[in-house]
């Protein structure tokens, strides 16, 4: 079998308060997937929708979505792994191409965030874990990065100060991507001014301006047999290496608390299967939820020694001009994280990045570049290499 | 006829529990009890907490319960200043992850250590705890 190519990529705006539906909301990012792509509706032979059902009111929202994206009769699934939704779709969007089920599968991931209230919201983040053993004890998600960051901040002497410098280089992309959410500078010294909502805690040690942008977005991925996207694509992008993993759901079955395992299992798995390394890396999309997960996302990856993350933010070698660029479009800190559109988003940033598309983003010429896409707290891993 | 009688003594967990019934609901019988228990599998000797009623590495359903006892180590804990609906009157509250050895237990730290005097490795012991709510939980404490 040949390889499998991605020969579009959209993404909507990542917005609060998404004035639309969640098919509007779909349509956006399918819409522009299409128009890169240059190919018709009738040209896609499947699809795949994703997102965190849990923020739906509509059940089972994959044939609504289809229908609305002109997308019917053909096939559609739904795939969810909470905030990784989208990058497990294109696994499961490769197999099928790979096994020459379909030559052309769109994945189409969605988060209406704003669909459900804000304290309806609050009630099933309380449910995000172990709802028999962990939740009664009144659980959420930045709270449980809080005890990685406690744990890495005990083991490698990591400081705030270093978390802060993820923030302050994730706003300076956020600031210069009109599809984020947050456009807004952010300054090491609002991290210690107590005026400033960046420095109020919200799980210690975990600050405001640790904590990523819940947004309202969509993204679209276009993937295409060999065949198919050398013929219907100029500047098709390759899946090179694809890697997933599954962890404990309970912090009482993890070994590692200082890293996150799936983001170690799974890269090994793309490396592996890409024949390449870390150092063959250009440019990376990681799953930055929470400052202290891309401080993991560096050490897990390989992009560092674990303990080292600190080492690579303060010489700011993940900035643009650095020797291993991430999250050049503000990551899900600053350009927004609706949970099942995440994954599509970054794999979208990184197609741009090797096409050369990607305007004031762009790293300089790139041949190999990484998404590193985490679901839960570390409960789902998906890390997927792509090339020229 | 009589109503079948349910057992749902697991709703008991926790501020808010969000299960009621399961097979491990004698855990709660144990909190009653004064007691934190885990299980053990008699087949393979795999031990659990949290509790299972099924061996994740035989997959035999033949369990016996030992209790949580002796000093773990603190692996990390975090204090919350939000929390989900129904926690509100709690916060605010410290969780916390401690190593026993062979197994490790979630929970909260009792109130009366301030999150300022939690260090990484100290010893800590799980003692059941009632809350204001009549419901019941266990919470971390110095030996």
């Amino acid at each position: 079998m040949g390889r499998v190519g991605i020969i579009g990529v959209g993404q909507s705006k990542f917005v609060r308060g998404y004035p639309g539906s969640i098919r509007e909301l779909a349509f956006e990012g399918f819409k522009e997937a299409i128009e890169d792509a240059k190919i018709g509706i009738k040209d896609i032979n499947a699809s795949i929708i994703a997102s965190a059902p849990e923020y739906d009111k509509q059940r089972s929202p994959a044939g609504v979505i289809a229908e609305y994206l002109g997308l019917i009769p053909q096939p559609t699934f739904y795939i969810e792994s909470v905030c990784s939704s989208s990058s497990s779709a294109l696994k499961v969007a490769y197999s099928m191409v790979k096994a020459g089920l379909h030559n052309v599968v769109a994945i189409v991931g969605f988060q209406k965030m704003s669909e459900i209230s804000s304290s309806e919201s609050q009630e099933r983040m309380g449910r995000g874990a172990d709802i028999q053993w962990e939740s009664p004890f009144g659980t959420m998600m930045p709270a449980y990065y809080a005890m990685y960051a406690q744990a890495h901040m005990a083991k490698y002497g990591t400081t705030l100060e270093d978390l802060a410098r993820i923030r302050v280089k994730a706003a300076t992309y956020g600031q210069i991507n009109e599809k984020a959410v947050y456009r807004k500078e952010v300054t090491m010294e609002m991290f210690t001014d107590p005026e400033s909502n960046i420095s109020a805690p919200v799980a210690r040690p975990l600050r405001v301006g640790d904590c990523c942008a819940n947004a309202d977005g969509s993204s679209c991925i276009i993937v295409a047999s060999e065949e198919k996207a050398k013929a219907m694509c100029e500047k098709p992008v390759w899946i090179l290496g694809i890697g997933a993993a599954s962890e404990a759901v309970n912090m009482a079955g993890r070994d590692l608390l200082t890293g996150l395992s799936v983001g170690i299992e799974a890269g090994k798995q793309a490396y592996k299967m890409a024949g390449l390394g870390p150092k063959d890396i250009d440019v990376a999309e990681v799953h930055d939820c929470f400052t202290i997960a891309e401080m993991m996302a560096y050490e897990n990856l390989g992009f560092a020694k674990p303990g080292e993350g600190k080492d690579l933010i303060a010489s700011k070698e993940t900035y643009k001009e650095g020797s291993i660029p991430v999250n050049i479009d503000g990551g899900l800190l600053s350009k927004g994280h609706p949970i099942g559109a995440t994954g599509g988003s970054q794999l979208r940033t990184i197609v741009l990045q090797l096409r050369g598309d990607a305007g004031e983003m762009q790293v300089k010429d790139p041949g190999i570049g990484l998404v590193h896409n985490i679901g839960g707290v570390g409960l789902y891993g998906n890390v997927t290499i792509l090339g020229r | 006829m009589a109503k079948k009688e349910v057992d749902d003594r697991f709703k008991k967990f926790g501020t808010v529990s969000f299960t009621a019934i399961s097979k491990t609901n004698d855990f709660i019988t144990f909190l009653e009890q004064g007691k934190v228990m885990g299980t053990r599998c008699k087949d393979c000797g795999a031990t659990f907490f949290p509790p299972r009623s099924d061996c994740s590495k035989c997959l035999q359903s033949n369990m016996e319960w030992f209790e949580v006892s002796g000093p773990g180590k603190l692996v990390s804990f975090s204090e919350l200043t939000y929390g989900p609906v129904g926690f509100e009157n709690d916060l605010p509250y410290i969780i916390a992850l401690v190593d026993y050895g062979d197994y490790k237990v979630f929970g909260r730290i009792s109130k009366d250590i301030p999150y300022e005097e939690l260090k990484v490795g100290m010893g800590l012991k799980a003692v059941s705890n009632t809350l204001p709510n009549d419901q019941l939980n266990y919470v971390f404490t110095t030996p």
